[in-house]
């Protein structure tokens, strides 16, 4: 199988889609001319032409709201958002539009958009530009969530994203794009929805999604290195949520920590951990344990925003903790 | 999709008796819901179109059918104009399952796809980008119908309204902006919101082809309207219709009103629409006013039966509460 980045996994999904499908088209801040701030749409301009790989304005309210109704009429657009910091000036289209027309006109609707968005920490961006609040739009039914953490996924996942007649947030992590991994040959999906099994381990359970994924790869090294061995769950989508795969790792290891970027409270960790509580109380021989980031807005100096950022190390101590 | 090229209506004697018809319709649909809310059969909100029936009947009286239509929460009148049954409407505001959307909208999200209405929609302002989006994909595919979303002098003042103008306008949408300016979003007036007093001047920042009708006057608007759509089929670009109403209820049931006298009210229902349009009937001799109270007591019955059909209907059952929040499990 091919390595690549995560980079070129996203690309290589929207261009094959946008070869399968003529009702593909992408529209964004600096999508076109520019390449994408994040180079994800680099020659896409040149090759499928201004109509289907659309610049716009700064105005990340219209170009949700637009790639809405673009859905609704019968295209499949893609938007992208230059960061998921910016989603929120597109929140009321993501909300009270994306997620609920279906519902709320008895299905006569559908809204088949993906919005790309790039979150996380870690680039000194300070507090706006660096959030993780991937936990905010996984509170709303009617939207899919979906935050991959390796190459296949990404891929597999946003060609799952692009085909589904719901809406979905895509959620991508900005110091991911250089991560390589195997993707299968040919045109595959993931499902969305689904988690997956990213190691295997019989001593304690690592549930988790995206960026924090390699993080917890990288702990789960550590930890069989000391004789430990960690199953690592990647959650993959966090609505529709799969807690499967993490129930059944919990009822085999008994212990469990949550690792997430985003702030803890009202988290991801949080969701999960009363999931684990309310269905697998009795498997459990220690307290479901968080690691996720400090409650602070990021600030800008490197050292302070690492020391808020969840590290590898912080991963080994929760394990620790509940070994 | 045949069917969706069909002429407009010419604006005959049928017509007239039509367009006469429909807004006494709208009107009596509306005063009977407002008597179903005060028995509290009718839930949540309720816009009362009261006032602005020209606006709807005038407008879709000359909309193609593939002419997709999209509103704001005052939506019952456009609902009505875009052919949906009164019966239909009166079981989604009874929460019915044999609604428009089911009985899960309510009055602020009517629709019906099947006759290109796209919506009521309850944010102010937030439809506007959708119909940016609408009109999109029809330029993408080569589609020559025309977007027309309506919406208040409120939504003016909200970021979307200028977001959205300003890029229909970059992309060359085939859109028609229309205005209902009924001089209040909810309690506040245009003076007290907006920097400009005409609307259609908000177009001028644009460089939108825009103009102002009366409201209250049927055919003026039906006129203004059908030059608009012209003026967008012929430049493929969008145009600003600003359509200058009055609504002579509240802003939704239980509003106070203390934001203006009665002696306004009272002025501006010299200007009732409806009233207007009759004597015009009469006193340009279309139709005597037997003819006139004939297709009074025709909506008698017609209201009658849709409310006798809403309150009949079946509920929705409780595993409707889990259908349509996906298309797929």
């Amino acid at each position: 199988m091919p390595e690549i980045t995560i980079r070129e996994a996203i690309s290589q999904a929207l261009w094959e889609e946008m070869e399968r499908d003529s009702r593909v088209i992408i529209l964004g801040e600096e999508v076109g001319l520019w390449g994408g701030t994040y180079a994800v749409t680099r020659g896409f301009y040149d090759h499928f032409g201004p109509e289907r790989v659309r610049d716009t304005p700064i105005a990340e309210g219209v170009i949700v709201g637009a790639a809405n109704g673009a859905a609704m009429a019968g295209l499949r657009p893609v938007a992208e958002l230059m960061t998921i910091n910016f989603a929120f000036l597109a929140m009321d289209q993501i909300v009270n539009g994306a997620a609920k027309i279906h519902y709320m006109f008895g299905g006569q609707f559908r809204v088949p958009v993906v919005i790309r968005a790039v979150g996380g920490g870690g680039r000194q961006l300070g507090a706006t530009h660096s959030q993780t609040p991937d936990a905010v739009f996984a509170h709303f039914p009617g939207l899919k969530v979906v935050a991959p953490g390796t190459p296949r996924d990404a891929k597999g996942l946003l060609k799952a994203a692009i085909r589904t007649d719901d809406p979905v947030m895509f959620i991508e992590h900005a110091t991911l794009y250089q991560t390589k991994g195997e993707v299968p040959e040919g045109d595959y999906v993931e499902p969305i929805g689904v988690a997956k099994v990213q190691r295997q381990g019989s001593d304690v359970t690592l549930i988790t999604y995206s960026k924090m994924l390699q993080l917890s790869l990288q702990a789960a090294e550590q930890l069989a290195a000391e004789g430990v061995q960690a199953e690592v769950i990647d959650l993959r989508s966090l609505r529709p949520l799969d807690m499967g795969p993490a129930l059944a790792s919990v009822k085999k290891t008994n212990r469990a920590v949550v690792v997430e970027e985003g702030w803890r409270s009202f988290g991801v960790g949080a969701e999960v951990a009363s999931r684990l509580s309310e269905e697998a109380f009795d498997y459990l021989d220690a307290p479901v344990k968080r690691v996720a980031q400090e409650e602070v807005p990021l600030p800008y100096n490197r050292e302070l925003e690492q020391q808020a950022l969840p590290q590898v190390d912080d991963i080994l101590k929760a394990v620790r903790e509940v070994l | 999709m045949a069917q969706l090229d069909v002429a407009i209506k010419a604006l005959d004697e049928k017509e007239m008796l039509r367009l006469y018809h429909e807004m006494v319709l709208v009107r009596r649909l509306e005063e009977e819901a407002a008597r179903l809310y005060q028995q509290g059969k009718i839930g949540g909100f309720l816009h009362l179109y009261i006032g602005q029936e020209a606006v709807a009947s005038g407008v879709l009286s000359v909309r193609l059918p593939k002419d997709r239509v999209l509103t704001a929460y005052r939506d019952h009148g456009v609902a009505i104009a875009c052919g949906i049954e009164a019966k239909v409407v009166m079981a989604e505001l009874l929460g019915k399952a044999t609604g428009a959307a089911k009985g899960k909208g309510g009055s602020m999200h009517l629709a019906d796809i099947h006759k290109n209405f796209w919506g009521g929609y309850a944010i102010v302002g937030g439809h506007l980008p959708l119909a940016v989006g609408m009109a999109l994909a029809d330029q993408y595919r080569g589609d020559d119908a025309v977007t027309i979303c309506m919406f208040g002098d409120g939504a003016t003042n909200i970021g979307y309204f200028h977001e959205s103008l300003n890029l229909s306008k970059v992309w060359k949408l085939r859109l028609l902006w229309i205005c209902e300016n009924n001089k209040y979003g909810m309690g506040t007036s245009v003076e007290r919101s907006s920097a400009v007093l005409e609307m259609r001047q908000k177009a001028e920042g644009y460089e939108m082809p825009n103009s102002s009708v009366n409201g209250m006057d049927v055919l003026a608007v039906r006129a203004a309207t059908q030059d608009a759509l012209a003026t967008v089929r012929q430049s493929g670009t969008p145009y600003f219709l600003e359509i200058v109403t009055y609504r002579y209820r509240g802003h939704s049931m239980g509003d106070p009103e203390r934001y203006r006298d009665s002696a306004e009210i009272e002025r501006m229902r010299k200007d009732d629409p409806i009233a207007l349009f009759r004597s015009q009937l009469m006193a340009e001799g279309h139709f005597d006013a037997e003819a006139l109270d004939e297709q009074d007591e025709r909506v008698e019955m017609e209201i009658q039966a849709a409310v006798e059909f809403a309150e009949s209907s079946p509920d929705p059952v409780p595993a409707d509460l889990y259908t349509d929040i996906y298309t797929e499990n």
